[in-house]
């Protein structure tokens, strides 16, 4: 079976904070087209009728949903990634100074 | 309708099980530290954690509630993928990694990590029971509704095999055993959902669906009115006698029906006074002993028919298309009529019937909100039929990352990017499940296989209309679904009995080995307690019980989890008063709903004091408001430095 072996994270507050906050900004932008979603349900619901081509606002509006929070889900995580990889950098490069000053 | 078990299924759902039982041997050694059981030993790579996420979340209300839901009414139902799917990107962007962080086995775990609180520990922990017994109700009555269909084997069976298996999944190997019955489980849910979606595609439409020529079409009847006087109806077709008729008016319309009789066999018929018809229905007759009559008939006589089909094809009819695509099949149904079915209760001296009666629908109008929410003004729309559809998607949206069971799985993976990688994983599998929903509720609606008195079994008929062995694994997946969350809520309730009030609330001092056998003896005892309550809630609409979970979660746990990690300012006093009022208000709404009164107390004439089904839209922000203040009020006093101090 497929088991990694369990290790101890070591990341700065520094580089979770960074995350936190893309992930806040990213569930913020999420948000609003979920609330846009409800709001022309609530406000004009046959908007959700007009035509898309072969489908309707409202099907393209739902699978919308869904698409958009895997692609954002994959930007998030490329961001994070690219941050942590910087911070692992910078960690490195503090420590050969370090070793060099030593 | 009646279900006859066939030796597939019976061999395919035995296969499960014993395999399911060997992943649980297979595991239980691995299980002997506090934990290996509790976090199956946090070590659980990412991309398999992300499957048994889906495994664990796609519980018999995603496959059979909500596949039901959109077969019979349509676009509503989709809703609830729409919000269930939305949830995971608070789970990702604002919990996942910090959660990871801050906790060791559970949800309590991490709220706690700041204060280490007793008041916290209880408080939290009497929070996941609840919000899991919620959740759990529902699956163990899924098992019960499944078994028969499956195995012919009668309610209770059900409840006890799923409780059973469970107890021995859980209290084997905890975590480890878990993880891998749920990634088993939503694998298979995810390939065959696609593999039923497909060959829907490639059988196309019909006017006439017939099974694939398995069960003829029923083409339902009507007879012409001759003369309709005073409620009076006399018929062309002289070989019918009218018996009865029933005039039943709601504020928004009146319907009539008829009783007739012909070659001594009882029939009801919707009168239509437009086009001066009547319409052949489907009932069922609850007698005053409890026997139930199937169009007149015993269960056995099958005269009770599989519906669903379109009523035209983009104007033609008969008519028939090819193999279908993801994007003809939606423009076909909204370009034709789609033959609906309403229902209608009708008291007839000591009998209950309930009528199906016809209700042909515009596809275009089945894909869009509004058959179940009520939310056009012209429709009957009110300010708190559109209150209860926001307060919903508010709780779908906000429950998911709030919901215990989901919570503990970040604890069976070695880092913060580990959890946030399974949750990408998570959202791709789940979100592609959710697509398919879609798919397969729409399918069923037109393709005759819907048994209107269980709409939950339309995911698992459309599946036995292409042949008994795809129905088969799908029923046995339906029922492994049930396996997999029932697993994952136990865990839950059983870390919460043993690690967070035992040992971390009670302080009950215990051997890394003895808190493995409470944890086990939890999880026992957490089991027993949901096969009681599955044979109790026999009867009970489950889906809103789903609901209700979401909102107790959302209300109950997610402001506390938001505040902890944004704001500086959050007390232990405030989490406390938090936690305990959004469970209060969550559920004295949900106790005096209308819902509740209609469908819990069975008093549909009595006026509940809360319009509102879903209690989210206020018991969410009555939580955080209550942290804001209370954590205000409970600042820790600063200590004055003054310069001469050292």
């Amino acid at each position: 079976m497929d088991h990694i072996p369990a290790k101890e994270w070591k990341e700065d507050a520094a580089t979770s904070k960074l995350k936190s906050k893309i992930g806040i900004w990213m569930f913020l932008v999420y948000l609003v087209v979920y609330a846009v979603f409800i709001i022309i349900n609530v406000v004009n619901p046959e908007i959700m009728g007009i035509d898309i081509g072969k489908l309707n606002l409202a099907i393209v509006f739902g699978f919308g949903l869904i698409l958009l929070a895997l692609i954002m889900a994959l930007i998030y995580n490329a961001l994070c990634g690219w941050v942590e990889e910087k911070a692992l950098k910078l960690e490195k490069i503090q420590k050969k100074i370090h070793e060099e000053v030593k | 309708m009646k279900y006859v078990p066939s030796f597939w299924a019976i061999l395919i759902f035995i296969s499960i099980i014993i395999l399911v039982l060997y992943i649980s041997y297979y595991f239980a050694k691995k299980a002997r530290t506090s934990e290996g059981y509790f976090a199956a030993g946090g070590k659980i790579h990412w991309s398999i954690n992300g499957i048994a996420f889906a495994g664990d979340y796609l519980s018999a209300a995603s496959f059979l509630g909500i596949c039901g839901m959109i077969a019979v009414s349509g676009y509503d139902g989709f809703l609830y993928s729409i919000g269930y799917l939305a949830g995971w990107i608070v789970a990702l962007f604002v919990v996942a990694e910090p959660i990871k962080r801050l906790g060791k086995f559970t949800f309590t775990d991490a709220v706690d990590a700041k204060f280490n609180n007793k008041g916290i520990k209880l408080i939290a922990a009497i929070s996941t029971l609840i919000v899991s017994l919620f959740y759990l109700i529902p699956q163990m009555v899924g098992a019960g509704s499944l078994i028969m269909p499956l195995l012919g084997l009668p309610y209770w069976s059900g409840v006890l095999i799923v409780g059973t298996i469970v107890i021995i999944i859980v209290a084997t190997a905890g975590m480890a055993s878990t993880t891998y019955v749920q990634f088993i489980k939503g694998a298979l849910l995810l390939g065959f959902s696609l593999a039923l979606v497909i060959t829907m595609f490639s059988r196309g439409f019909s006017t006439a669906p017939d099974q694939g020529g398995n069960i003829p079409y029923h083409d339902f009847k009507t007879i012409q009115i001759q003369s309709s006087d005073n409620k009076k109806i006399e018929l062309k077709d002289k070989s019918y006698n009218v018996i009865k008729n029933w005039e039943i008016s709601n504020s928004s319309k009146t319907l009539q029906f008829v009783e007739l009789s012909k070659d001594n066999i009882n029939s009801i018929w919707k009168v239509n006074n437009e086009k001066n018809i009547l319409e052949e229905t489907l009932f069922v007759t609850e007698l005053s002993d409890g026997k139930k009559l199937y169009n007149g008939g015993t269960v056995d006589e099958k005269r009770f028919y599989q519906v669903g089909n379109l009523l035209d094809i983009e104007g033609k009819t008969p008519a028939k298309t090819g193999t279908l695509d993801p994007l003809s099949f939606f423009g076909i149904i909204k370009n034709s009529n789609v033959l609906l079915w309403n229902k209608q209760v009708i008291k007839d001296s000591g009998n209950t019937i309930t009528v199906y009666y016809q209700n042909p629908t515009a596809g275009a109008e089945i894909l869009k909100p509004g058959r179940i929410y009520k939310l056009d003004t012209a429709k009957g729309a009110t300010l708190n039929t559109r209150l209860d559809f926001i307060s919903l998607m508010i709780a779908l949206f906000l429950g998911t990352a709030a919901l215990p069971h989901i919570l503990i799985r970040y604890y069976t993976v070695p880092s913060p990017i580990a959890a946030r990688k399974s949750t990408i994983v998570a959202i791709a599998g789940i979100g592609l499940f959710y697509i398919l929903t879609l798919y397969m509720g729409l399918g069923a609606m037109t393709g005759g296989v819907i048994d209107l008195t269980n709409d939950n079994m339309s995911a698992p008929l459309l599946a036995r209309s292409f042949g008994i062995i795809l129905f088969s694994i799908i029923s046995a997946i339906a029922f492994a679904t049930v396996l997999g969350t029932v697993s994952g809520l136990i865990c839950a309730s059983s870390g919460a009995v043993a690690h967070d009030i035992m040992d971390r609330f009670m302080g009950i001092k215990m051997t890394d080995r003895k808190k493995v056998l409470a944890g086990k003896m939890a999880a026992i005892g957490v089991g027993i307690i949901a096969m009681i309550l599955g044979l109790i809630f026999k009867n009970m609409n489950v889906s809103y019980l789903v609901g209700w979970a979401f909102s107790i979660a959302a209300s109950a746990n997610l402001p506390a989890i938001i505040m902890i990690l944004f704001w500086k300012k959050t007390t232990a006093k405030g989490i406390i008063a938090s936690i305990s009022i959004g469970l209060i208000s969550a559920l004295t709404l949900i106790l005096m709903s209308q819902k509740t009164f209609n469908e819990v107390y069975n008093i549909p004439n009595v006026v509940a004091p809360i319009q509102i089904n879903n209690p989210a839209i206020f018991s969410v922000p009555i939580s955080f408001i209550v942290l804001i203040i209370v954590s205000l009020f409970t600042q820790a006093k600063k200590v004055e430095v003054s310069e001469n101090s050292v």
